[in-house]
């Protein structure tokens, strides 16, 4: 366990193992993406009430999902980064904000889009909406407090405390229908009782949802490869790997 | 653990926590404005500011919607079971509009009680089904009519 911890923490190793992570995690996250979407946007069932407009629940909700989970993994990274000081861990804070802040504009953009519709207004301040508009702010606050800092340590301790502090937002987001009167609707997959969403509608949502998880995982995988590119362009190890390419 | 991580493990723990519950006591303080709209039995109760607009929501009561002849004006009744809003509107009302669905409306209170209603919103519940399973479980027999709406 910690010698894979130790070996995650050096650059040359996770280039090497990331690499050949990426070659089988991209094609298996392209297979699903195009399954799931050809699954939900035209063999599932149109809904009772909204006919073919709810299909864009098949980006939406992958999307909010993954935008959410991230997070943690960003904030877990820059946990990481404050306690034990990995450098690794910065790179992975670092390249999993803009990825985060992709999904929640994904996801703001497409309810907006379904809200119209389907509510009568593109927008409506409710805390379900509210909430998710401040976790964009939150991924983008990282990015751009990350890029104001010249000393790449202290960038990294003042977002690691930024996204620590952020996550009290994460299940604010996750509770505020069944908190708060909103116009969002309740979550309709459900972890313990039945789905409110019939199953032949779920499945490929669910896999819609396995296939954002691994695009989110290629994603900041890919963006931390470039940071760590970057940060070791002057070492011997990637001199060799660029000679011997 | 080294002794000096462990200490940075308390703070670390100390800020989300502390954070945590700032932001929760905020957010219980100020529980009554995160709340989109105001239920009927509040309106009734006299909760509800009556010289600013407001949003009511609730279900639209059955049988309740009376749709002018002339013109866009229509009135219907708003209920969360326990009291009732009488809510009057004129423009367009959202695809989903329909009696016993969820809505909220913004609007002012009269005197008498009602709202005059600016804008109207539907509010879509958690169920998703496709169109025979609902005909399945309304018990309904015949051709199934699929929704033409987009």
């Amino acid at each position: 366990m910690w010698t894979i911890i130790h070996k995650m923490g050096s650059p040359p190793w996770f280039f090497r193992f990331s690499g050949a992570l990426v070659r089988w995690l991209l094609p298996l996250t392209i297979a699903l993406l195009c399954v799931g979407a050809f699954w939900g946007l035209l063999i599932a069932p149109p809904d009772f009430r909204q006919g073919n407009s709810y299909r864009i629940i098949y980006i939406h909700v992958p999307a909010a999902v993954v935008a959410l989970a991230g997070y943690y993994v960003m904030a877990f990274a820059g946990a990481v980064s404050l306690i034990w000081r990995i450098k690794m861990a910065d790179v992975t804070m670092r390249a999993a904000a803009p990825v985060g802040a992709a999904l929640t504009a994904i996801a703001l953009f497409t309810g907006a889009i379904w809200g119209k519709p389907t509510w009568g207004a593109w927008w409506v301040w409710d805390a379900r909406i509210t909430s998710m508009l401040l976790l964009f702010f939150l991924y983008l606050g990282v990015v751009a407090l990350f890029e104001a800092y010249e000393n790449k340590t202290a960038a990294a301790r003042a977002c690691a405390v930024l996204s620590l502090i952020g996550t009290v937002n994460i299940p604010i987001i996750y509770k505020s229908v069944d908190w708060w009167y909103s116009l969002h609707q309740p979550a309709s997959i459900k972890f313990m009782g039945e789905s409110a969403i019939d199953s032949s509608m779920l499945y490929p949502l669910l896999l819609m949802i396995a296939a954002f998880y691994c695009l989110f995982v290629v994603a900041v995988l890919l963006n931390m490869r470039a940071e760590v590119l970057w940060r070791h362009r002057e070492s011997g190890w990637i001199q060799q790997l660029v000679e011997r390419a | 653990m080294h002794p000096a991580r462990k200490q940075r493990l308390m703070l670390v723990s100390l800020v989300v926590v502390l954070s945590s519950a700032a932001i929760g006591l905020v957010a219980f303080a100020l529980r009554d404005n995160i709340n989109l709209f105001y239920p009927p039995a509040d309106v009734v109760a006299g909760k509800a500011p009556i010289d600013r607009s407001i949003r009511l929501g609730g279900m639209v009561v059955e049988g309740s919607i009376e749709r002018s002849d002339t013109d866009l004006d229509t009135t219907f009744w708003v209920t969360d079971y326990e009291a009732s809003v009488a809510v009057r509107y004129s423009g367009i009302l959202p695809d989903l509009f329909a009696e016993g669905e969820g809505v909220v409306v913004e609007g002012m209170l009269d005197k008498g009680g009602a709202l005059n209603a600016t804008q109207v919103l539907a509010k879509h519940d958690e169920n998703y089904m496709p169109p025979e399973v609902a005909a399945a479980l309304e018990g309904k027999s015949g051709p199934v009519q699929t929704p033409q709406s987009l």
